[in-house]
């Protein structure tokens, strides 16, 4: 297989950064290579933030930044109309949005149009994490419902690498969240399915 | 063991396998997470005996590892940047005075303007100060650098530089193999000094010498470095032989089999470039790469080996000479003075602009096809500058460049020019 490129966006604070990190900790308990980084930048609260990982069989050599990402998350919905975010997204790419709006209500309907409606979803991440976590800190909630969307890394894998970062409450919380996120994707896709089929 | 890992963190790992007895550095940027990683194994005590001094700046850090160096102790740094060059002074008397001396450079760009982005201006300013420069491709490599690293300059009594990009390599978490402590050990022996500061048979170490000796000491420091040219292929064997990697060394060819083009480039865009020219193979172009690892000393003949054959040579590099261009051409021109290559210069990456496999892909093939010109500023904003020389050639004050560019920036993602 090729390189899988992912592209993380959000705000200083989120835990993107953290959030690459877990899922190339996550491809490597999968025994594959993986690479994640950062966007380079002075790190502030609140401003826009973005990391990469890369997920691959065999080792990766360049670090250059993703331009044209397989896979986008966007852990802070009110960036999509303030960058482009969507810049280089395949059109065969997944996207992964955490609102628990719709992409029409996102105003996002027109563009998603020209993707492939399996590959797109939006999860209510921060709810969860809310829930979960006690804190609406979304970053490894997302990676469950990333593992369900695109299967390019197993839910015990995600929460495998949750473990190995944190402890305590604040690893099983994250666990949780990720986990019902996982479901939630899973039962999304089920129903978009049965609604294609019907 | 196989860990998924910082490249900070992992050569923080390998700088505390190699048992340094004195770790000194200011902790503001530029610094990178190595030496507070450090800090962490000293505190705990995993990295014992070591002294962790907090210095109150980059010029007082290569003056304590001086200091700790000349009693005796495995001493160890790391700086970038304006750090590099705030110590300047004191790196020139660790090299003159002979002292075994390893430190991290992270590299990055030298202001002004203010940029703390990757490129390799900081220690390309250091190559003539007498340290050994060593560049990693990758973290891999960067771990094992330092861990030959120590090896070396406790061998030649001479200080190493190991250099790796800042950000692009020190930033990112990858698969690495870490090397175990007993491995380390039987790779490096204990500090052996051929000098040192002790109150049972004082000596003194940093003499004033006059024109009587001065110029046999530098001839013997150069001569020292020469030493090297055989000593660090050697020490790569041995590593190779205790580690099963391949890592270290003077250079290393890339698919130059035949190759009627060869890249030459320093540290991790070796990656990236790697990727085009197989890329470019798969379209039948006779393309291949050389890396250099060790840039100081300059290993002219096995440049001149490994670039035999070739109608173009690319050297493609992350800092400019201002007033000239290229600093690695220079070197490689000399390498291969009285054959028939025509050797381009390409400045890339500045500040840290990627360099993306799409704009290589395009630079080389241009080259091959013979379209290259003497040299080439990659993805340099043509009509940005152009505003900037016109906006200077029309009137007396027209103020700073850098924020005559940021402006036309703003206006231009705007629509408003």
């Amino acid at each position: 297989m090729s390189v899988f490129q992912v592209r993380i966006h959000g705000r200083g604070g989120q835990g993107v950064v953290t959030a690459a990190e877990l899922l190339s900790v996550a491809a490597f308990r999968e025994g594959r290579h993986a690479q994640a980084f950062p966007s380079f930048g002075s790190e502030r609260t609140g401003a826009p933030v973005v990391a990469f990982c890369r997920i691959s069989d065999s080792p990766i050599r360049a670090h250059e930044p993703i331009a044209s990402p397989d896979a986008l998350v966007i852990q802070d919905p009110t960036l999509l109309h303030q960058i482009d975010v969507f810049s280089g997204l395949q059109q065969d790419g997944y996207l992964l949005i955490n609102s628990s709006r719709s992409f029409a209500d996102l105003g996002l309907g027109d563009f998603v149009a020209g993707l492939q409606r399996a590959r797109m979803l939006t999860l209510p991440g921060a709810e969860i994490a809310r829930e979960t976590v006690g804190r609406p800190i979304a970053n490894a909630v997302l990676l469950g419902g990333f593992a369900a969307l695109t299967r390019v890394v197993s839910i015990e894998a995600v929460t495998t690498a949750i473990r190995d970062r944190f402890s305590g409450a604040l690893a099983e919380g994250n666990v949780a969240g990720a986990e019902q996120a996982f479901a939630f994707v899973q039962q999304e896709m089920r129903e978009l399915a049965g609604a294609q089929a019907d | 063991m196989l860990k998924q890992i910082e490249g900070s963190r992992a050569v923080a790992e390998a700088v505390a396998l190699a048992r340094p007895e004195v770790i000194c550095a200011y902790p503001i940027s530029p610094q990178t997470h190595i030496v507070e990683a450090l800090s962490t194994l000293v505190q705990s005590q995993r990295l014992s005996p070591c002294e962790f001094i907090n210095v109150e700046s980059e010029f007082a850090a290569m003056s304590v590892a001086i200091g700790a160096s000349a009693t005796g102790a495995r001493a160890y740094t790391a700086t970038a940047s304006q750090g590099l060059l705030f110590m300047t002074e004191a790196i020139y008397n660790a090299s003159g005075l002979g002292l075994p001396i390893v430190m991290t450079v992270a590299n990055r760009a030298i202001g002004a303007p203010i940029n703390i982005w990757n490129d390799h201006s900081d220690s390309m300013s250091q190559r003539d100060s007498g340290w050994v420069q060593l560049y990693a491709e990758s973290n891999q490599e960067a771990v094992d650098l330092h861990i030959q690293a120590f090896r070396l300059a406790e061998e030649l009594s001479v200080p190493v530089m190991v250099c790796m990009d800042g950000f692009i390599l020190t930033h990112a978490v990858e698969l690495l193999d870490l090397p175990s402590q007993e491995q380390v050990d039987a790779f490096l022996p204990r500090f052996e000094p051929r000098q040192v500061l002790d109150p049972d048979d004082p000596v003194s170490i940093g003499a004033m010498v006059g024109p009587e000796a001065f110029m046999e000491v530098r001839y013997l420091a150069h001569a020292t470095q020469m030493q090297a040219l055989d000593l660090i292929p050697e020490i790569a064997r041995r590593f190779e032989e205790d580690f099963g990697r391949d890592a270290g060394g003077l250079a290393r060819s890339y698919r130059t089999d035949g190759a009627e083009a060869i890249v030459v480039a320093l540290g991790s865009v070796l990656g990236s470039i790697k990727d085009t020219i197989d890329a470019m193979r798969e379209q039948g172009e006779r393309i291949g790469a050389l890396g250099i690892t060790t840039f100081r000393p300059w290993p002219s003949h096995e440049v001149r080996r490994a670039l035999a054959g070739a109608k173009r040579i690319v050297v493609l590099e992350k800092a400019l000479a201002v007033g000239i261009g290229g600093i690695v051409s220079l070197d490689v021109r000399v390498a291969v003075a009285g054959t028939d290559s025509i050797v381009h210069t390409v400045i890339a990456g500045l500040g840290g602009r990627p360099i993306t496999t799409s704009s290589l892909g395009h630079l080389l093939t241009s080259a091959v096809r013979g379209e290259l010109p003497d040299i080439t500023f990659l993805d340099l904003d043509r009509g940005l500058v152009d505003r900037e020389l016109q906006r200077r050639g029309s009137k007396r004050k027209s103020g700073p460049h850098a924020e005559n560019l940021l402006r036309d920036l703003v206006a231009i993602a705007a629509g408003r020019a």
